[in-house]
């Protein structure tokens, strides 16, 4: 009969190590806890893109010089805020670039056309900035399809109505000026306005980016919804085992990328006055390059909004230190592949480094 | 042989069997100590045309711990993934405190007091020990504008449950992925325990720990009993099963091959019934012809039946 007990006993599984006691791992270094956070990497590289366009270009040192740069990164860094937190939240958004250019078509012509006041017209592409994000992220939740493909159909829905709708309602392919229209003014004052700070004109979307940065920060490390978030990214099914509402997460990202984009929507509508309607094609990859750079995974769980702030400032240096530096344009987009392979590589390390025993 | 099956069994029970002193044959009085908290009526699961549990009846007492054994594929996982919500039954009954219920997110059973610690142990190896902890289940202080996640609390919180169930770690602030699996499956077990559950379901808990690591999650598989939680215990191991168990469920291919009370059942019926006795039985004779396979420890086909047909009588 003992004998009986033999396959079933033996079936139990090898043993694991044993118990662990008090003390046994050893304190990681300083230099290793802080080579863990997800940004140090996008940090030693804006220090060195600094240094680098510092000293190849006199123009670059300037601080109206360092005022433009800040307000390229902002523009790209307010939405790379949201989009960072939808990777880290593990999907990702293609349309965010064309949104933007949605949004700005939206209230210019919902103001121009209805000659309403242009807060009417702001406040109805903040509702369809929103209807896309959720959008967006109900498909994802209820199909279960990468959001690679839901959101390149999105892309590619706005891409089309943005010229399509535009071109019917004014028979062009930029909408009308509305400076002349009642709240124009409050609005860019709101939107597009400049801040002097000692003698230097800098944008007011330098500081919204920054506050933003802030909140996005605060959000993610020290809310539930930044747990969710980051639980969501790292594993879903686990998330959702113990209770996280991961299909509100995911939509509540999707809203988010949304709101960024309105903001910068109307960011450009009152800096123009008018918008033009093919715009913000390609911009997305831009976003998703600063959350990259910034130390964010692709494939979700981690990252910070701080990383995402570095990238965009890393992105701001190099588009204005080509210029400054009199060299064709044209490197940018080979510059910027560069550094994105070379985040990529340096998270990689950094991630191995994080969770190495 | 008979000392041998039943002095672990003894020393697993002895704390409970000073707590309960008096009340003799506790396992007969199952069915009639109070309402379940959980009840399973007939209830199965098809996923599509293949049907993965069918007629599983299983009830679960405040203070019991219930015992779900069954070899890989027996539709264990399909069992507690209806009951834990991840997953709904398409046939027969679920009932909860005495209604029936469809749960369609985990969260649903969190809320009616299930938790449940997953065989993959349902983390996320990026985020820290502390965060995975908490995670769904957040401390939070402050009025809304500024709520924000207790981390002091939570770190405090952690650390003490964690070092209840005898885990000790340096640095809570480390990813959880950097843990053994051992440590792992104690904070996921230290957690759902520390939520409040009153029913507690575990998936194959020791099945990746070493025997000392075992005996933790049993003994505090057995403190949760005595807290008066309701303990589904699956397993594919009737050892660790027998020394905590009061009632044994075995299923077969998403069928309930066995249910019986721990009077009703001793440990080598269990271990037959778990190890494919019946199978082994049949294909006796067939074995010795087979030079080298010993099979006279092997039980008789009837030797099998009777535990079964006992069950049957009795619910």
């Amino acid at each position: 009969m003992t004998q009986a007990t033999a396959p079933a006993a033996s079936s139990s599984p090898p043993a694991s190590p044993a118990a662990p006691k008090d003390g046994r791992t050893s304190e990681r270094s300083l230099a290793r806890r802080l080579a863990a956070r997800p940004e140090i990497g996008a940090l030693i590289a804006a220090i060195a893109v600094y240094i680098f366009f510092f000293v190849v270009a006199s123009p670059f040192r300037e601080a109206s010089s360092l005022a433009n740069v800040l307000y390229e990164a902002s523009v790209m860094g307010i939405m790379a805020l949201p989009v960072a937190l939808l990777m880290i939240g593990g999907e990702f958004d293609l349309s965010a670039g064309v949104a933007v250019t949605t949004a700005a078509l939206t209230a210019s012509m919902w103001s121009f056309q209805l000659s309403m006041n242009v807060w009417t017209g702001v406040i109805v592409a903040l509702v369809v900035s929103l209807a896309i994000g959720a959008f967006n992220g109900y498909m994802l939740v209820r199909t279960g399809l990468p959001s690679f493909l839901i959101t390149l159909g999105s892309f590619l829905i706005l891409q089309g109505a943005n010229l399509a709708i535009t071109k019917l309602f004014t028979g062009n392919v930029a909408t009308d000026s509305i400076s002349d229209m009642d709240g124009f003014d409050q609005a860019k004052s709101i939107f597009a306005s400049e801040i002097g700070i000692g003698g230097v004109d800098v944008k007011i979307t330098v500081f919204y980016w920054l506050i933003l940065a802030a909140a996005a920060t605060w959000l993610l490390l020290r809310t539930k919804f930044g747990n969710w978030i980051f639980a969501t990214g790292g594993s879903q099914e686990s998330a959702r085992a113990v209770g996280v509402p991961v299909t509100f997460t995911k939509i509540a990202l999707f809203m988010g990328v949304g709101a960024g984009a309105w903001f910068v929507g109307m960011h450009i509508l009152f800096s123009f006055n008018t918008v033009q309607s093919g715009e913000g094609v390609g911009n997305e990859f831009l976003y998703i390059i600063a959350a990259v750079i910034g130390g964010c995974l692709l494939t979700g769980g981690y990252g910070s909004a701080i990383g995402a702030v570095i990238g965009a400032f890393i992105f701001g240096m190099v588009s204005q230190g080509i210029v400054y530096a009199n060299w064709n344009p044209d490197w940018f987009k080979a510059f910027l592949g560069v550094m994105l392979l070379l985040a990529a590589l340096v998270n990689l390390w950094v991630r191995r480094q994080a969770t190495r025993r | 042989m008979t000392d041998r099956t039943t002095s672990p069994d003894d020393a697993g029970r002895e704390p409970e069997a000073q707590a309960e002193a008096g009340t003799e044959a506790r396992s007969d009085a199952e069915p009639e100590a109070g309402q379940p908290i959980v009840q399973l009526r007939g209830a199965g699961k098809a996923y599509g045309n293949v049907r993965a549990l069918h007629g599983v009846d299983l009830s679960v007492h405040p203070g019991q711990v219930t015992c779900v054994l069954g070899d890989n594929g027996a539709g264990k996982s399909t069992l507690i993934k209806i009951i834990s919500g991840l997953h709904q039954h398409t046939e027969g009954e679920f009932l909860i405190d005495g209604e029936a219920v469809q749960l369609s997110t985990p969260r649903e059973a969190l809320d009616k007091g299930i938790a449940t610690v997953y065989q993959d142990l349902a983390t996320v190896p990026l985020m820290p020990v502390w965060r995975n902890f908490f995670l769904g289940s957040e401390m939070t202080k402050s009025p809304w504008p500024v709520r924000r996640l207790d981390i002091a609390a939570m770190k405090q919180t952690a650390d003490t449950e964690l070092r209840a169930m005898g885990i000790v770690l340096d640095d809570l602030d480390q990813p959880i992925g950097t843990l053994s699996g051992g440590q792992r499956q104690s904070v996921a077990i230290a957690r759902a325990v520390y939520f409040g559950a009153r029913v507690l379901i575990l998936d194959e808990p020791t099945a990746a720990l070493g025997v000392k690591q075992s005996g933790v999650v049993l003994k505090y598989i057995a403190a949760a009993r005595d807290r008066g939680l309701g303990v589904i215990f699956i397993t594919h191991n009737p050892h660790h099963a027998y020394m905590v168990g009061d009632h044994f469920s075995v299923l077969r291919l998403g069928t309930m091959e066995l249910s019986a009370s721990r009077a009703d059942v001793t440990l080598e019926e269990l271990t037959n019934h778990m190890a494919g006795g019946a199978e082994l039985a049949a294909l006796k004779h067939e074995l010795a012809q087979v030079r080298g396979v010993d099979v006279a420890g092997l039980p008789e086909e009837h030797d099998l039946q009777a535990p079964l047909a006992a069950s049957k009588g009795k619910s």
